[in-house]
């Protein structure tokens, strides 16, 4: 790997903060593990016989595959270099899609072999929707030569204002029963949306790390121009990477559809910034090259941890949002911090050929 | 700093704004008039000015997502205090856009001292400065303003050939002076000319002897100056203070600089192509609610001109679309 990565065109300051980044031994994983067993044994300690329990831990697992997948779904492109701003409106759109065709197929009332086959024509259509939305974002994304910051806020823009357009802004609701197993169903006591997540964590991780397309992800993260001139058909991998993001996003919808019982255009607007969030926290480098999926979902467990503790305790949802945000800083911040001294302590591991 | 083809984007945007323009003016005989023209002005006045402070965060290089937030926190702020204390404009004015530079500033020092990408920096500090409003107020609006803050204020009134007034009034004054300062900042004063340079290449600036911290200060601050403002003549608007009443809309208000030509990465942009910008968005809405379209339609039309727009020029200019990502310069 080391070898196949070209120098970054990018300020030397950049380089300095990579070599950082991997030298660092509290950096990656392992600062966010300790993070995570901190955070989860100050809950336990303050919220005695309430947090530790098989319960709470039932319900994290229950709240963390929404935010979760479309973490996922942001991840690959911002290892890419980009990022993707249409998830949470393609997820809703193909939410929708799904709810109107399960209302209109399968009325209350409706028979057994009806209601599976109004599921499986919906579950159908939401992966078509969510294909043709990602063939068409990567498209642009690849042939355009625009920042993929601008592509994914128009295509956001058109996905959204189509939705909203059709439904008038209002809420899908009431679908049959079959379908909201997917959302609220529990196997050996471990929720079905957590399952998902895992498996979808699992693909996602293994596409990345062990595919030829993974690589080539990774790649043109670090430097798109070394990536072509190495022989790369940038153009089809990038289009690959924002088709596996909208598909994550069908995944998403299933799981919030199934949850909520209901669909809109203006579900989980607020995730969006916070799976860019999630990602940073996790280790994935904003510019692109560098991320671990087992990074995101560690950061996940960090803020769901959060999120549950502050519940738990009675305090306000924003606050939960605010101490969110601090978390990032000061994740970040001590990483800069510890950055000149791990230098000085640690024997510099720069691959050769990487000028500092 | 070299010349960049400015033509391109600039032009095509004057093109398109000209035959839209025509095209409005044929279907709806109301949209060349003057009312309508001030009408848009007064409308666009709030986005005007964050667009401008946008814009100047990304000349120099970073992007800020944080600015609504921000705009929200020293509107409610500077409500409060003349609302509830009782303070004199005098005192609340001032408050509200110390509390927007101040905030700002926190965006400009965690970037700077602690080495933290922009994007990343501000929105961790959007979801903080929003979070904390919301906690703080209970999401509860302030419902009334005293009479000096949501009286309206008219410097020049005229009537119309049809008769309707036409009203040049404090939002369109207060944008006009935000465009007249931006453009000093940026085009006269050797602030802005650093400003271009440190957004163009971050290490040349460096080596240049340019101060990159005062730089950074003086971009976000900037901003945050802007979005107090905003924050102010947008209370001035509506006549209330609603806690989350500007929050959702920055990728909009980022979008308008950047589909004026200001670039993502750094170093490119003026303020007569933000200008642009605004304007083409600004008939665009204009002219679907002349015709009566639903407003419903109009998300979809925006990211459309979003797309063909940014794809015309990406087409037209094909610059290396990855030059110098990391828009900060990094201390080693």
């Amino acid at each position: 790997m080391a070898d196949a990565t070209p120098p970054r065109t990018s300020p030397a300051g950049m380089d300095s903060l990579i070599r950082l980044a991997r030298a660092q031994p509290l950096g990656g994983t392992t600062g966010l593990a300790l993070l995570l067993v901190a955070l989860v044994a100050l809950n336990a300690v303050l919220l005695p016989g309430r947090f530790a329990t098989f319960g709470t831990l039932q319900s994290m697992m229950f709240q963390l595959p929404e935010l979760g997948i479309l973490a996922l779904a942001m991840v690959i492109p911002l290892i890419s270099g980009g990022l993707n701003l249409a998830i949470i409106a393609t997820a809703n759109q193909c939410a929708l899609a799904m709810a109107w065709i399960l209302k209109a197929l399968a009325p209350a009332g409706a028979s057994g072999s009806t209601v599976a086959l109004a599921i499986a024509a919906a579950l159908l259509a939401g992966l078509l929707l969510s294909l043709l939305i990602g063939l068409l974002t990567g498209f642009l994304v690849a042939n355009m030569g625009v920042h993929p910051i601008l592509v994914t806020l128009g295509t956001m823009s058109v996905v959204n204002g189509v939705s909203i357009y059709l439904t008038r802004g209002t809420v899908i609701a009431g679908l049959p029963e079959p379908f909201l197993v997917i959302g609220n169903g529990v196997v050996a006591g471990v929720p079905i949306p957590f399952l998902i997540l895992l498996a979808a964590a699992g693909a996602t991780a293994f596409v990345l790390n062990r595919t030829p397309f993974g690589l080539a992800v990774f790649m043109i993260g670090s430097n798109l121009e070394a990536a072509r001139y190495a022989g790369i058909d940038t153009k089809r991998v990038l289009v690959g990477v924002y088709t596996m993001s909208s598909l994550l996003c069908f995944l998403a919808a299933c799981v919030m559809l199934s949850r909520f019982n209901s669909a809109s255009a203006g579900y989980a607007e607020s995730y969006l910034l916070i799976t860019i969030l999630a990602a940073v926290l996790g280790g994935v480098d904003p510019f692109g090259g560098f991320g671990r999926i087992a990074g995101l979902m560690l950061a996940l467990a960090v803020l769901q941890v959060i999120s549950s503790g502050f519940n738990l305790m009675g305090l306000s949802q924003h606050l939960t949002l605010a101490i969110w945000g601090l978390t990032l800083i000061a994740v970040m911040g001590v990483k800069a911090a510890a950055a000149p001294l791990a230098r000085r302590l640690l024997p510099d591991r720069t691959p050769k050929g990487a000028k500092p | 700093m070299p010349e960049m083809p400015r033509l391109g984007t600039e032009g095509w945007l004057f093109v398109v704004i000209l035959l839209l323009g025509a095209v409005w003016s044929l279907l709806t005989p109301w949209f060349l008039t003057l009312p309508n023209a001030v009408d848009i002005l007064e409308t666009w006045s709030v986005t005007t000015i964050l667009a401008l402070g946008v814009f100047v965060v990304l000349v120099a290089g970073g992007i800020d997502i944080s600015f609504a937030a921000t705009a929200s926190v020293a509107q409610y702020a500077a409500a409060w205090a003349a609302q509830n204390a009782g303070w004199p404009p005098a005192l609340a004015i001032p408050l509200g856009l110390v509390v927007g530079v101040a905030l700002g500033c926190l965006n400009a020092a965690l970037i700077h001292y602690l080495n933290i990408t922009s994007i990343i920096v501000t929105i961790a500090t959007q979801s903080l400065y929003f979070a904390l409003l919301m906690w703080w107020t209970g999401g509860k609006l302030i419902p009334v303003l005293p009479d000096w803050w949501s009286d309206r204020i008219v410097f020049f009134q005229t009537e119309a050939a049809d008769g309707s007034l036409v009203r040049i009034t404090l939002p369109i004054v207060v944008a006009a002076t935000a465009v007249l300062v931006t453009w000093t900042l940026m085009t006269r004063l050797s602030a802005g000319r650093q400003l271009y340079c440190m957004g163009g290449n971050p290490e040349a600036a460096r080596r240049l002897g340019i101060d990159i911290a005062r730089m950074h200060f003086l971009a976000y601050g900037f901003l945050g100056l802007m979005a107090g403002l905003a924050g102010l003549v947008q209370a001035h608007r509506v006549g209330q203070s609603v806690p989350n009443a500007m929050v959702g809309q920055e990728l909009n208000v980022v979008a308008a600089a950047v589909l004026g030509g200001a670039s993502l990465n750094g170093g490119i942009g003026t303020v007569r192509g933000v200008l642009l910008g605004l304007l083409l968005l600004a008939i665009l809405q204009n002219g679907l609610n002349l015709l009566g379209w639903s407003s419903y339609f109009f998300p979809i039309v925006i990211g459309l001109v979003i797309l063909v727009s940014t794809s015309i020029t990406g087409l037209a200019g094909r610059p290396g679309r990855r030059r110098a990502r990391a828009g900060e310069v990094v201390h080693g």
